[in-house]
C-alpha cells in the first residue's frame, strides 16, 4: 500500500478545526503583505491522524526491528530516557531563564561533562556542538587556533586515513586546512611509512577514528600519536566508534588531544530524524581554554548544607560559539540518564557485549561473505557484498534483498577502501536469537545470489515501495512540498 | 575494461592524452566503473587558471561515492568541458571521448613520464582487484 501525499488527500474547503467567531474586528492586511497562492492541504482531523499513522507504520525504526547500520551504533534507546526528558521540571524550562532558576539543568550538564571526561580520559568537555560533524569542526578549529596562538600559522596540513568518515576531510577543508589522505596497510592500520613521510613542519594534526571504520583497533595507535606529536601536530579522535571502548580504553590515555562524543550513538539518544544529534567535544588540559563557549562550571562551591552554584564559563582562547544557547539539552538529559543507569560496570559491559556480538555475527557469516580484513573485529566488521563468480550481484542488491527479510540494510559502499563494502554493526542490545536470525538471512541471500540472482537484482519485493531509481533521484531533484502543476 | 593504448594513466585513475604540449584529461573506464552511475560533476577550475600537479580538478559524485580528480602535471587551463554539468552520465558512457574533463597547456611535459602506459595501468588495476 502506498500512502498518497497529504496534498493529494486534500479537498477544497475541508477543515479539521472550527474556529469560534472572532471577537475582535477583522483587519485587512495592506496589499502586498498577504499571499494568495500559499497552498496548504485541507483535511479533517481524522484524515490527518490516519495519514500520519499510516506513514509511521511504513517507517522502519529501531523500535520495529534489527538495524545493523555500520558506524551508526543503532542501539535500542531506552524509554526511561524519554520519561526523564519529559519531566515537567526539565521539559518546561527555557534557555533564557535566569541561571538561578535552572540549577537542576546545569547540574545535569555539569555532571555529564564530568562523566564524559572520566570516560574519555580527557580534561574538559563542552556539550554544545550539535552533532558529530560539528564536533569535528570544533576540533579542526581548535587545532587551527592552537597553532595560531603558538605562532605556527604555516601548520596547514591535516592528515586523514583513507578509512575515515567523509566528515573528517570535509570539516578540515571547511576550516581552511589542506587535507592529505593516508593509506591503510595490509592489516587495516594507518600506514606508518606514509605517515612518517608527511610528518613535517607544515603538519597541523591528524584525525583518527579508532576503532576505525573497518571495525579494527589500530594496532599502532600509540606510535601514530607519538609521531604526530613529535612533529608538532595535534591528534583528533573521531568518537563515532567509542561504543567499543567504554570502560576498556580511554582515548585521553592513548594520547588523543581532542575528541567528540556522539551521544546519539554511544549514549542511546535518538538518531537521525528522531534526533537531534549531540556531539560534545573533550580536550586535553593544554587545550581546555580553546573550547567553544559556554562550558558549564561551578561558580560557587557548595558545602554540606548548600549545593554548589552552577553557571557558564567562556574559555580564554575560545573558538567562539558553535550553537545557539547550550546545545541540545534534551539529549544531555537522555545521555545523563543512560550513564547513570549503567554506571561504570554497566558501561564496560556495553563495550564488551558490543564487541562480542559483532565477532559472533562475523564468525557466523564469514563462510559465505569475504571479510575485508580477517582479524578479530571490534564493534563492527566489513564484508564484501559481491562474489567473483557472480559478477552481476552487488552490495546494493544484497542490501535490498535484506529488506525483504525484514531487516534494515547494513551501511553499503562505505568505507570506500573496501570493494562493494557492507558494514555491519549489531550493537550490544541485540540478543543471540536476533543475531542468529540475521545470520540465517544473510546465508540464505548468499545462496539465492547463486541460484536465483534475479531475486536479488529486482529486490525488494515485500516493501511498500519497490527498488527506487537512485540515479534519477540524484539527477532530477524535485525539492518542493507539493507537486508542481 | 577498456584501456586505450597511447594514453598515460595515473595511479589515481586519471588519463592524459598528449598532443604537443597540450594535454586532454579525463577519468579512466576503471574509475567510472568503480564509481558506478555518476550523477554530478563539478570542475573546480576555469580556463586561464594556473594549476599545479596534485591540485583538485573536479569532484565527481556517483550514487555510491564522491571522488576528487587531480592534476597529473603543472600548467595552464585552456578549456573545460562545460557540457558535463548537464550530462554527467557521459563520464560513464564515453570516458575517453565525450567525457573528457579539460584541456591544459603543460609547463613541464616531462612530469608525465611518471605516469603509466596502458599495459602498466591494466596490471595495476588487476593488482588492486586482489
Amino acid at each position: 500500500m502506498i500512502e498518497p501525499t497529504i496534498y493529494e488527500l486534500s479537498q477544497p474547503g475541508r477543515k479539521g478545526v472550527a474556529f469560534p467567531e472572532s471577537d475582535v474586528p477583522a483587519y485587512d492586511l495592506p496589499a502586498g503583505f498577504a499571499r494568495e497562492a500559499l497552498k496548504l492541504p485541507e483535511l479533517s482531523e481524522q484524515d490527518v491522524v490516519r495519514h500520519f499513522t499510516h506513514l509511521s507504520q511504513l517507517n522502519y525504526s529501531i523500535d520495529g526491528g534489527f538495524y545493523p547500520l555500520g558506524s551508526c551504533t543503532m542501539k535500542y534507546n531506552p524509554k526511561i530516557n524519554e520519561e526523564m526528558a519529559r519531566l515537567p521540571g526539565l521539559a518546561n524550562t527555557h534557555p533564557l531563564q535566569p541561571i538561578e532558576t535552572v540549577q537542576g539543568n546545569l547540574y545535569i550538564m555539569y555532571q555529564l561533562q564530568e562523566w564524559l571526561q572520566e570516560i574519555s580520559g580527557l580534561n574538559r568537555v563542552c556539550l554544545s556542538p550539535a552533532a558529530g560533524a560539528q564536533g569535528e569542526l570544533v576540533g579542526a578549529l581548535i587545532i587551527k587556533k592552537y597553532h595560531e596562538i603558538n605562532n605556527a600559522p604555516l601548520r596547514t596540513k591535516i592528515l586523514i586515513p583513507d578509512s575515515a568518515h567523509g566528515t573528517n576531510p570535509a570539516t578540515s577543508a571547511m576550516s581552511g586546512f589542506k587535507v592529505v589522505s593516508l593509506p591503510s596497510d595490509a592489516r587495516g592500520n594507518v600506514d606508518l611509512e606514509a605517515l612518517k613521510a608527511e610528518c613535517d613542519e607544515t603538519l597541523a594534526g591528524l584525525m583518527l577514528t579508532n576503532p576505525n571504520t573497518l571495525g579494527l583497533f589500530d594496532e599502532n595507535v600509540l606510535e601514530v600519536i607519538q609521531l604526530v606529536h613529535e612533529a608538532g601536530g595535534l591528534v583528533y579522535g573521531d568518537g563515532a566508534n567509542l561504543n567499543a571502548l567504554l570502560g576498556v580504553v580511554r582515548p585521553g590515555d592513548l594520547g588523543f588531544d581532542i575528541m567528540h562524543f556522539n551521544l546519539h550513538k554511544t549514549f542511546s539518544t535518538p538518531h537521525g530524524g528522531g534526533g537531534p544529534g549531540s556531539g560534545p567535544v573533550g580536550v586535553s588540559e593544554a587545550l581546555a581554554e580553546f573550547l567553544p563557549s559556554p562550558v558549564v562550571t561551578i561558580i560557587e562551591k557548595g558545602d554540606e548544607e548548600t549545593p554548589p552554584f552552577f553557571g557558564f564559563y567562556t574559555p580564554q582562547h575560545t573558538i567562539g560559539r558553535m550553537k545557539a544557547f547550550y546545545g541540545h539539552f534534551g539529549m544531555h538529559i537522555r545521555a545523563y540518564t543512560y550513564i547513570a543507569m549503567h554506571g561504570p560496570a554497566g558501561l564496560l559491559d556495553i563495550a564488551q557485549k558490543a564487541v562480542l556480538n559483532a565477532n559472533y555475527l562475523m564468525a557466523q557469516i564469514k563462510e559465505d561473505y569475504t571479510l575485508a580484513y580477517d582479524r578479530t573485529c571490534m564493534h563492527e566488521f566489513v564484508v564484501e557484498g559481491a562474489w567473483e563468480d557472480i559478477p552481476d550481484i552487488h552490495a546494493l542488491d544484497i542490501s535490498k534483498r535484506l529488506m525483504d527479510y525484514g531487516y534494515h540494510p547494513p551501511t553499503n559502499y562505505f568505507p570506500l577502501i573496501v570493494h562493494e563494502a557492507l558494514m555491519i554493526e549489531p550493537t550490544e542490545t541485540e540478543s543471540k536469537q536476533t543475531l542468529d536470525a540475521f545470520a540465517k538471512a544473510m546465508k540464505a541471500i548468499a545462496k539465492e545470489a547463486r541460484e536465483d540472482p534475479d531475486l536479488l537484482q529486482t529486490a525488494p519485493h515485500n516493501t511498500p515501495i519497490r527498488r527506487c531509481d537512485e540515479v534519477k533521484a540524484a539527477r532530477d531533484l524535485v525539492l518542493c512540498c507539493w507537486i508542481p502543476e | 575494461m577498456n584501456t586505450p593504448k597511447g594514453l598515460k594513466y595515473a595511479k589515481t585513475d586519471e588519463w592524459v592524452k598528449l598532443d604537443g604540449d597540450v594535454a586532454t584529461i579525463g577519468i579512466s573506464d576503471y574509475a567510472q566503473d568503480q564509481l558506478s552511475d555518476i550523477v554530478y560533476v563539478e570542475i573546480v577550475v576555469e580556463a586561464g587558471d594556473s594549476v599545479s600537479k596534485g591540485d583538485t580538478i573536479a569532484t565527481v559524485e556517483s550514487v555510491k561515492a564522491a571522488a576528487d580528480v587531480n592534476f597529473p602535471a603543472d600548467g595552464e587551463i585552456l578549456e573545460i568541458n562545460e557540457a558535463l554539468a548537464e550530462t554527467p552520465e557521459t563520464l560513464n558512457s564515453d570516458p575517453y571521448g565525450e567525457g573528457w574533463l579539460l584541456k591544459m597547456k603543460l609547463s613541464n611535459p616531462a612530469q608525465l613520464d611518471a605516469l603509466m602506459d596502458a599495459d602498466a595501468y591494466e596490471a595495476y588495476n588487476e593488482s588492486r582487484e586482489g
